[in-house]
């Protein structure tokens, strides 16, 4: 939006040279990227709806994808594939939920909201934004779901069938209990506050002993719900921690909380000595604001992509005596006859029947251009068809396909993954020893000088050298850097990236699709006539303009004219009319039957190359080839000054990889890996000490993606890529890449300013408070103030952007 | 000071009330997304729940849809 010249309308992504997309908007021409953004800003401003990029700002959007053929979402009106994610409410109601892709701001909840609940049959829509669910509930009898799910789809989305597993379930449960404890805990402690400093006044100005006695007891009647049911975490794992004999610091909190409170209460009955209600409220209400905070930041991202494990198993066209029928895939048997469409991936492995097609391989092998397949020969399940709809023959189910193989490396790659070390993990154990031993002593040295005071002495030095600072240190830095990453575009899906990229020291790359766009394009036009480039493109751009042919899209960005009449000849390239002429574009030696000689020798170079000629002899060469995302040269280059090494893995050929290193100055390169070969290069450095950081996008990715000690996943990236790496990056810009290391070293470095400040604040207020300076209310204050210098030093990482 | 007899279980009372209430928020999933309604607010998205006569005028180069005024 903010530039309509060079920037899309709607995804705000460059567009590309040539492409001519527009529409005019409140008699403002604006230029799009590809019809498919157009299409969408269409349905939105046609729905009204246009206040949508008012709102959103700058935000960048994803690109929509290509609608999804309506027989294969009318598979969602199938009662059975329905039933994982769908409730009936009652006889004309039901609710369905989803996991939708492509969010990322408030704005983008209120289009989908406003969109649907206009939408006939529908009673409410809401989306959620922090987790990307949706609940959809609408009346079946007036729209099927499948056209709801279009509506969503149209304004640029990916609606995904949800059905919230058990560790979902548990982890949204232990996230309302914290957040009632956390209730309990505040409101408690306020009002135990309140009358706590009527008894310290009381204490001034002569309070009259039953009013005394009857504050005391309304304080134990507020606080016994906070200690019974707020600080019951900290129990629970206390028990826990003793009984395996290790150190945590749940059990000084444990010991302080309770003895507190068991103090206070036999203080209250025999109407002797002081009570600490508030001190007790209090430390539980600061102790469960930091615990809550560590595990909001530690899940909170994780979870919008954790679900897209769940979508729907993919559907099939299986062939029958009696017709067409679309399965789901785990219906398929071996022997299966099967009719998969262009652009649609392979159900699982088997053999083609059909004489000719090609197949997208680049998930498995990272190889970006398609590979020819002839009759008989056998296609991997999760490859995509591109040419034509061909048939084939199940040879394994699709538990046991190739992609099944790849997914189970994934789980042992995961559990082999070495542990970042966590700092604050190691020196509260330490720390908390310390402390106790200390307690001990303590008491035992006032029990000797007066007996009378050892218990509120002890009670001083377990409150005054509360972890608090200490357990704070961690979780609110690591939620402001979180933070912070997530507004550059990196989404933190696992707790320990931000501990294991400060300590990374290699960064490896994949190739297709990571440091390239993944996309075909035209590099090189050499004229082989006295046309001009602009005008041989346009001329190829017109003949490839009805072919469905992945290379066809690399000429897409120069349509100018349509061609009359074209023909595919699969395999051998495309024959095309204009203005009586005719034309040939594909292998050079179809190409050179119209000219009827030799077709003359390509140029030096890598990629492939096309002919073009007609019946007067040959036009042009073209060079089509992945090519490099235009900000990788600078992010590799950064990666570099912050000392660390840059390499890359990949499944493609030896040449192409070169060349793709030797242009961004990527000295370590290894080419033509099997996605195990990745894994067992990553823990063969792993196992020499490295800490690697990978980045990758496709299915052959994964298992390196989940053996890493940290990875990162392209937003273009698999599902599947996306939920095993540790981190996506949503705004595919790589020089968010280095941006991140920085952040994350900045980030260990104020953990380890506030670990040092709680154990420097430690070192001053133990002696006090072990020498009965120091009473526990205001011991409770002293740490409350340690507390608030701890985040006030990590909230400084939410402004270094 | 004995009406402290009075006024402290009235605040008990009233804190176990604000208690309940932040249960039921809570377990009605009102705080299950504590982003969104932030912005949703910032939204000018009623305009069509402005009556009529309320309504400011439009700038000149509006939608054709609304009925010209004046």
């Amino acid at each position: 939006m903010s530039n309509p010249k060079d920037s899309c309308f709607h995804c705000a992504t460059p567009i590309p040279k040539g492409v001519k997309v527009e529409l005019s908007i409140d008699g403002k021409q604006e230029s799009f990227c590809c019809p498919a953004c157009r299409a969408v800003t269409q349905t939105i401003l046609g729905s009204g709806l246009e206040k949508y990029y008012q709102h959103r700002g700058n935000q960048q959007q994803e690109r929509p994808t290509e609608i999804e053929s309506e027989d294969q979402l009318a598979l969602y009106d199938n009662e059975s594939i329905q039933a994982p994610f769908v409730r009936t409410i009652d006889s004309d109601r039901k609710e369905a939920l989803f996991v939708i892709e492509g969010i990322h701001c408030a704005a983008c909840v209120w289009l989908l909201e406003k969109h649907l609940t206009e939408q006939v049959g529908v009673t409410s829509f809401t989306v959620n934004l922090t987790n990307h669910r949706a609940r959809l509930v609408w009346n079946p009898s007036e729209k099927p779901l499948s056209e709801l799910m279009a509506a969503i789809i149209s304004i640029g989305y990916t609606p995904h069938p949800f059905t919230p597993n058990q560790e979902e379930k548990l982890y949204e449960q232990e996230q309302k209990k914290a957040m009632r404890r956390l209730g309990v805990a505040g409101v408690g402690m306020m009002q135990v506050m309140m009358m706590s400093s009527a008894l310290y006044l009381g204490d001034a100005f002569f309070m009259e002993e039953h009013i005394q006695n009857f504050i005391r007891w309304t304080s134990f009647i507020v606080a016994t719900p906070v200690v019974f049911y707020a600080a019951r975490p900290f129990f629970n794992a206390a028990r826990r921690d003793l009984r395996t004999r290790h150190l945590s610091m749940d059990v000084p909190v444990s010991i302080a909380i309770g003895g507190a409170y068991i103090a206070s209460v036999w203080a209250t009955i025999t109407q002797s000595g002081e009570v600490y209600y508030d001190s007790v409220s209090m430390f539980t209400f600061f102790l469960l604001i930091g615990r809550f905070f560590e595990m909001k930041a530690r899940h909170r991202t994780g979870m919008a992509g954790n679900e897209l494990a769940n979508i729907l198993p993919a559907s099939a066209t299986r062939l029958t005596e009696t017709g067409e029928q679309l399965v789901p895939v785990s219906e398929l048997n071996p022997g299966d006859r099967v009719l998969v469409k262009p652009g649609h991936s392979i159900p699982a492995d088997g053999i083609l029947f059909t004489q000719h097609t090609s197949i997208d391989e680049s998930a498995l092998t990272g190889e970006p251009l398609p590979v020819s397949k002839a009759l008989g020969d056998p296609l991997v399940g999760g490859t995509i068809n591109m040419e034509q709809a061909i048939e084939m023959e199940i040879t394994s189910s699709a538990e046991q396909s190739r992609m099944s193989s790849i997914l189970n490396l994934l789980d042992r790659a995961q559990a082999d993954k070495p542990k970042a070390a966590q700092i604050a993990d190691k020196v509260a154990s330490y720390f908390v020893a310390g402390v106790l031993l200390t307690a001990v002593v303590v008491s035992l040295i006032w029990w000797q000088i007066s007996p009378s005071d050892a218990f509120w002495v002890t009670l001083s030095v377990l409150v005054v050298t509360c972890p608090c600072a200490l357990s704070l240190a961690t979780p609110t830095a690591l939620t402001a850097a979180i933070g912070s990453l997530r507004k550059m575009g990196l989404l933190v899906t696992r707790g320990h990236v931000l501990e294991s990229l400060a300590q990374c020291t290699a960064v490896y790359f994949d190739k297709t699709g990571t440091l390239t766009t993944g996309k075909l394009t035209l590099r090189e036009t050499t004229p082989l006539c006295e046309q001009s480039v602009d005008e041989l493109n346009q001329l190829a751009a017109a003949i490839e303009s009805r072919s469905e042919h992945p290379i066809a899209s690399a000429f897409a960005p120069y349509f100018e004219y349509s061609v009359e009449e074209a023909t595919n000849h699969v395999g051998r390239g495309v024959e095309g009319t204009i203005n009586g002429n005719t034309y040939r574009i594909g292998k050079p030696g179809f190409v050179s039957e119209l000219f009827g000689n030799q077709p003359p020798t390509h140029p030096e170079g890598t990629g492939i190359f096309l002919l073009m000629g007609n019946s007067s002899g040959p036009l042009a060469w073209f060079s089509i080839d992945d090519q490099l995302r235009p900000e990788a040269i600078e992010a590799v280059k950064q990666i570099q000054a912050l000392g660390l090494p840059v390499g890359m893995l990949t499944g493609d050929r030896e040449a192409n990889a070169q060349r793709i290193a030797s242009e961004l100055g990527i000295d370590h390169v290894e080419a033509h890996l099997s996605p195990e070969d990745k894994l067992a290069r990553v823990k063969a450095m792993q196992n020499d000490g490295e800490r690697i950081l990978m980045i990758g996008d496709g299915i052959n990715d994964i298992p390196v993606l989940s053996g890493a000690q940290t990875s990162i996943a392209m937003n273009g990236a698999t599902d599947l890529a996306k939920t095993s790496s540790d981190a996506v990056l949503v705004s595919s810009d790589l020089r968010r890449i280095p941006g991140s290391l920085n952040m994350a070293r900045k980030t260990r470095n104020i953990i380890r300013q506030n670990i040092g400040w709680a154990l420097l604040y430690n070192l001053i207020a133990l002696p006090l408070a072990a020498s009965g300076f120091i009473a526990p209310w205001m011991a409770a204050i002293g740490m409350s103030l340690s507390s608030l210098i701890v985040v006030g030093n990590a909230l400084r990482l939410t402004k270094q952007l | 000071m004995e009406i402290v007899y009075l006024l402290i279980p009235v605040a008990i009372i009233l804190v176990a009330f604000a208690t309940w209430a932040f249960f039921y928020s809570v377990n009605s999933g009102q705080f299950d997304d504590l982003e969104s309604p932030a912005h949703r607010i910032l939204y000018d998205d009623d305009e069509d729940m402005i009556p009529e006569d309320a309504r400011v005028k439009k700038e000149p180069e509006a939608p054709s849809s609304e009925t010209p005024k004046d």
